[in-house]
């Protein structure tokens, strides 16, 4: 199990968080305008790297707030955990 | 002095160093690749063909499931998928001259609330138009034909019924996979083990070979059955799959005298459960949460599907866990596989499967390898090209396909 470092309530287990999968997917600016395939990669088309990846996470059974994180997909080590609206952190090679 | 080991068995293929081309190279030698390269040989009379496989063959994905074989799915096209799979395991023991244990024992998916009988129901509905042996069943019919299972109504989720699959089943996976690859290596595919592709050549927009650890191989097509890892390869050819990658964990018991007569599967309590032949009880539940390629997942999951076993099988509290594993599952967001051509000319992708690859296995090797063969789907794999996530012509099996994610 994933020790996860909520930024607003501290270290808490995996299981008191739900997964939001990709992070800094932000929605189109202008919807109207999006080709089909445009509207396919915003819909179905998320990073999924072997290694680093930027992720979402919300601490479900606590403050209930998003936040980010960047882990590692194969150690599954975290190596950064960060507000929403914050960058990202500069870490070699995240996604 | 103790008695010399007796001879080694004879090995079932050849290890053959690769040649510098092949007609087609399949990358990926687990359960998806080696039927994708038996039916171009034998459908398609394409035997300059080779398995490119990174670790040993079938050590994936094919060493880790537990073996589900079905055809129960409720949108047409995934029936007839699914259905001709089932037809094909039923003829393969005997065209691959090899007993792999398939074993048509019925699979029971349980309904534990309202919501789950109409999903049921309408589930077998949709199976008898397509043809699909299917049925709803009584708890009282769930009981006799699973002795062992709790159809009480003071459990936290009763068995309000079934829908039942006589046809479904399971298999021994591995001899599955050996039977696969002693047939292709008899037809002359070269199944090349320990050799990790790492990038692809191409002219244009056209494949002509990949970069492997053992040397550049000249391919006049490409066929990608990289299950967990599509992604990598996809992004080593230059385009992008809509696949996150998960965690899939399951586990057996010691082994017992046989109590499980047949397969049990809930999608709402989270838990699958047979008892192979010789006598594990062979378990699994849904994916962990995250993204992760490092085939093990978290603890807290088998608690919760034990704790969904143990309620629905009581005289499972005796058991123990022998072993946990985990493997790494493509999952769409349609929770369909895509079986496509790909933006690079004669280049083929053979994905997406998520956690239901192996009853797919003979049904996606036989429509990839008319694909390939082609350059165009077969009828069976049309409506899973990659282009559906534009058009929107989705096969949402999310939940409808009693599918336990």
């Amino acid at each position: 199990m994933l020790l996860i470092e909520c930024p607003h309530c501290g270290p808490r287990d995996e299981t008191e968080y739900q997964y939001g999968g990709e992070a800094h997917v932000a929605y189109p600016e202008d919807p109207s305008q999006l080709s089909d395939k445009e509207w396919a990669e915003y819909l179905f088309y998320r990073n999924n790297p072997k290694g680093l990846i930027a992720e979402r996470w919300a601490h479900a059974v606590g403050c209930r707030r998003w936040f980010n994180v960047v882990r590692d997909t194969v150690t599954y080590e975290i190596k950064a955990v960060y507000r929403i609206g914050e960058p990202k952190p500069e870490i070699g090679g995240v996604k | 002095m103790a008695d010399l080991l007796p001879e080694h068995p004879d090995f079932l293929w050849r290890n053959p160093d690769p040649k510098s081309s092949y007609d087609a190279v399949i990358v990926g030698g687990g359960g998806h690749g080696l039927a994708t390269a038996y039916y171009l040989a034998k459908n398609h009379g394409m035997t300059n063909i080779a398995v490119l496989e990174r670790g040993w063959l079938a050590g994936g994905n094919m060493a880790r499931n537990t073996t589900i074989i079905r055809s129960n799915y409720l949108w047409d096209e995934s029936a007839a998928m699914y259905e001709h799979s089932l037809k094909l395991w039923e003829i393969l023991p005997e065209e691959l001259e090899y007993d792999f244990l398939f074993s048509q024992r019925g699979v029971m998916n349980l309904a534990h609330t309202l919501g789950d009988v109409r999903e049921s129901v309408r589930r077998v509905n949709a199976n008898k138009l397509n043809g699909i042996d299917a049925e709803w069943i009584s708890p009282e019919q769930v009981k006799e034909l699973c002795p062992i299972i709790n159809i009480g109504d003071d459990i936290r989720y009763p068995v309000m019924g079934a829908t039942y699959q006589p046809r479904a089943g399971i298999a021994k996976h591995d001899h599955v996979a050996w039977a696969f690859a002693r047939k292709c290596d008899e037809m002359g595919v070269d199944i090349i083990q320990n050799c990790e592709v790492n990038g692809f050549v191409m002219d244009g927009d056209r494949v002509v070979g990949v970069e492997t650890s053992r040397g550049r191989i000249n391919a006049g097509k490409v066929g990608l059955c990289g299950a967990g890892h599509s992604s990598v390869l996809a992004e080593l050819a230059g385009f992008r799959l809509p696949i996150q990658s998960h965690p899939l964990q399951a586990l057996v018991s010691e082994l017992h005298e046989p109590v499980h007569p047949t397969v049990v599967m809930s999608n709402h309590v989270h838990v699958y459960v047979s008892q192979a032949h010789k006598g594990e009880l062979v378990m699994g539940a849904g994916v962990d949460a995250y993204n992760g390629y490092g085939q093990r997942g978290a603890f807290h999951v088998i608690e919760d599907q034990m704790a969904a076993a143990v309620e629905l099988f009581p005289i499972f509290a005796r058991a123990h866990v022998l072993r946990t594993w985990g493997g790494i599952v493509d999952v769409t967001l349609d929770a369909s596989p895509i079986v496509s051509k790909t933006p690079v000319d004669q280049m083929y992708v053979n994905c997406g499967w998520g956690t239901g690859g192996f009853k797919g296995t003979p049904g996606a090797g036989y429509a990839f390898a008319h694909t390939i063969a082609n350059d165009e789907p077969h009828p069976l794999n049309e409506p899973f090209a990659l282009e559906r996530f534009e058009t929107g012509v989705l096969i949402d099996e999310h939940g409808a396909a009693a599918v336990a994610h």
